[in-house]
This record gives C-alpha cells, structure tokens and sequence, in this order.
C-alpha cells in the first residue's frame, strides 16, 4: 500500500524565477522587431488634419518625408511655414535635388513607387504647397501622399 | 579531487534584459503612416500637342478660395453636400444632359457598363488652408469610394474592399479617380 510521505518542513516553496530572462527577451525581441527609430529631428510643429478616406503607406522603405510647418523656434525662424528636408530647412530650389538624391538611394527596381509623403501642417495655406508640388511635377516624383490621421466617418 | 567548475552567475541576466527592454519601449512608435494617395499629373511637354478639351457638362468644377469658400459648378457650395453632388454627377442617373455624360464599356468580370466621363475639376487658391483643401480632397475620394461600393454590392454582393485583385481591378476600370487639378492661380492676393 501506497504512503504518501509527509514532508516535514511547512515552508512555503518559492516560485521559481529562472524563466524570468527568457519571458523579458521574448520581450525584447517583440520591440526590437516593432522599432522604428524617429531618423530626422523635426524643426517644425505639425499637427496633420484629419480624413476618413486614408490609406496606409505600404513600405516604409519607399517613402521620403517633405515637412512642411511653422518652425519650432519662432524666436529665430519667425512664424512662416517653412519646408524641411531631412535634417535642415530647405528652399523650393532644394526639391529636386533632394528628390533625385532619394531615388538614387533605392535600387532601380524599387524607383518607380517611391511614393513622396506630404506631413503639413493643418494650418498652412495651399501657396507653399502648390509651389511644392509644381516642383515634384517638374522633378517626376508623382506618387504623392497627403499625411492625414484616421477619424472614423460621421455618416 | 574533483574540481568543481563555477557556475556564472546569471541572476542579473533579468536586469540586462530589463534595460534594453525598457530602452525599446521608449523609442518604439508603432504608429502606421496614413494619407491620402493621388497622382500629379506629369510635366507639361511643350513639344506634345494639348488633348482636346473636355465638352463643358463632363467636368464638374469645384473652386474654393482663399476664405475657403465653395464654389461648386458655378454654385456657392459647402463641404457637407459635396459628396452627394460629386455621386449624382458621376453616376448621373436619370441621364441629365447637364451632369456627366457615359460611355459603354466592355469591362471583364462586369461586362457592358455604363463608364462615366466626368472629369473632377479642383481649384484652390494660394490663401486657401490646406485643412479645407485635405476636406474636400477627402470628401471626393468618399464620393468615389461610395461609388465603387454600391458597384461592388450590385455586381459581387461584396464590399469593394473585401474584392478580389481581379474583380477590383474591374470595378476600378468602371469607376476611375478623374480628379484634375488645374495650373495654379493667385486670384486672392494675400499669400
């Protein structure tokens, strides 16, 4: 006949902690793998409008980011929107150059869907912005993008 | 005598692990990039000769200006019912000889078709905010999609969004984006 022995101490058995490491670095991996680090500094404020009608930009790795907005430093820079181009304002002139800077970046097969993603500011009037895009015309980016947020619609 | 191998420590293992993971959580942003896709249409070649204009009752103008003011097919308008006005246009049901005019197409998967040849016709100002202008932007793309919607409802019983590569295609055959956006204009004067 079975006996089940008594154990003679009443503590209570610990939980064991050597799992731990591994759940953090599942993690850890998790975010690692859902980063994407912010690579240009913006030094303009922009709150983006909203719209119903939005589509996501598929690859990250085929979109170049114009800003446009009124600058963080008013102080300095005064309140007219300006455009930024990667880390530094730019003028009109600079779109083209920065246009074909960012097609030579992708190789040839990726080039024809570089799609160029406009984050303006909702405040800003359509002059700049239809300077802008007379530029991207003569510069044959013509895959553009308006950045807008997601609202749910009314109707 | 046996000689006992030391074991490394690993109970800091966790706090290694916990550094890098909080590091990551502050810099992640896991917010998707949204927007509006259209097309521009190409530089202008002054070598090639301009297509012929489009007959006055196929283009359904829309003017906004630099109060963000409508002005919709001569019209003073407003956002709210733009979206209604650009679908009666489009799909012109009662065959009105002021609003688009049709043309039967040979579509697969839809067969013949009535295929509308309005053409949008969007015009700001310099002074008009760029709110206004992603307003009416979005509300014709709205208009399109509805379109596209009801099509796919009549013909597939499905959603367009829930169609298939194939019968999407088709369904955007029928129901083309036409959105022309004029040479600009500085008729507001104030940039």
């Amino acid at each position: 006949m079975a006996r089940f022995t008594k154990t003679k101490s009443k503590k209570l058995p610990t939980v064991s902690t050597s799992s731990l490491p591994d759940i953090i670095f599942i993690l850890l991996f998790f975010f690692m793998v859902a980063t994407t680090m912010r690579e240009t500094e913006l030094f303009v404020n922009i709150t983006v409008p909203e719209a119903t009608e939005v589509q996501k930009l598929e690859k990250k790795s085929l979109v170049s980011f114009i800003y446009i907005g009124p600058p963080t430093k008013p102080s300095i820079y005064g309140t007219e929107p300006r455009i930024q181009l990667n880390d530094s304002y730019a003028k009109l002139i600079d779109i083209s150059e920065f246009v074909i800077r960012e097609r030579e970046a992708r190789n040839e097969a990726d080039r024809p869907f570089i799609t160029t993603s406009l984050k303006v500011d909702s405040d800003t009037k359509m002059g700049i912005i239809t300077d802008l895009k007379q530029e991207l015309r003569k510069a044959n980016a013509l895959k553009i993008s308006y950045s807008t947020r997601k609202i749910a619609d009314k109707k | 005598m046996k000689r006992i191998v030391p074991e490394v420590n690993a109970s800091s293992m966790a706090d290694i692990a916990f550094l890098l993971l909080i590091f990551f959580l502050v810099t992640t942003t896991m917010d998707v990039d949204t927007g509006i896709l259209r097309r521009l249409p190409p530089p202008i070649d002054p070598n090639v000769p301009l297509p012929p204009p489009i007959k006055e009752r196929n283009v359904f103008t829309v003017l906004v200006n630099a109060q963000n003011q409508l002005l919709v097919e001569g019209k003073s308008g407003n956002i709210y019912t733009l979206r209604e006005k650009t679908k009666e246009f489009l799909k012109n049901p009662n065959n009105d000889p002021n609003l688009s005019d049709k043309a039967t197409k040979d579509i697969d998967l839809l067969g013949e078709i009535f295929v509308s040849k309005g053409v949008i016709s969007l015009q700001n100002d310099r002074g008009t905010s760029y709110e206004t202008y992603i307003k009416i932007q979005n509300e014709l793309a709205a208009a399109v999609r509805e379109l596209r919607n009801e099509l796919s409802i009549e013909k597939f019983g499905k959603k367009f969004l829930d169609l298939n590569e194939e019968k999407a295609k088709a369904v955007r055959k029928a129901i083309p984006v036409s959105i022309s956006e004029a040479e600009p204009k500085n008729v507001g004067g104030n940039n």
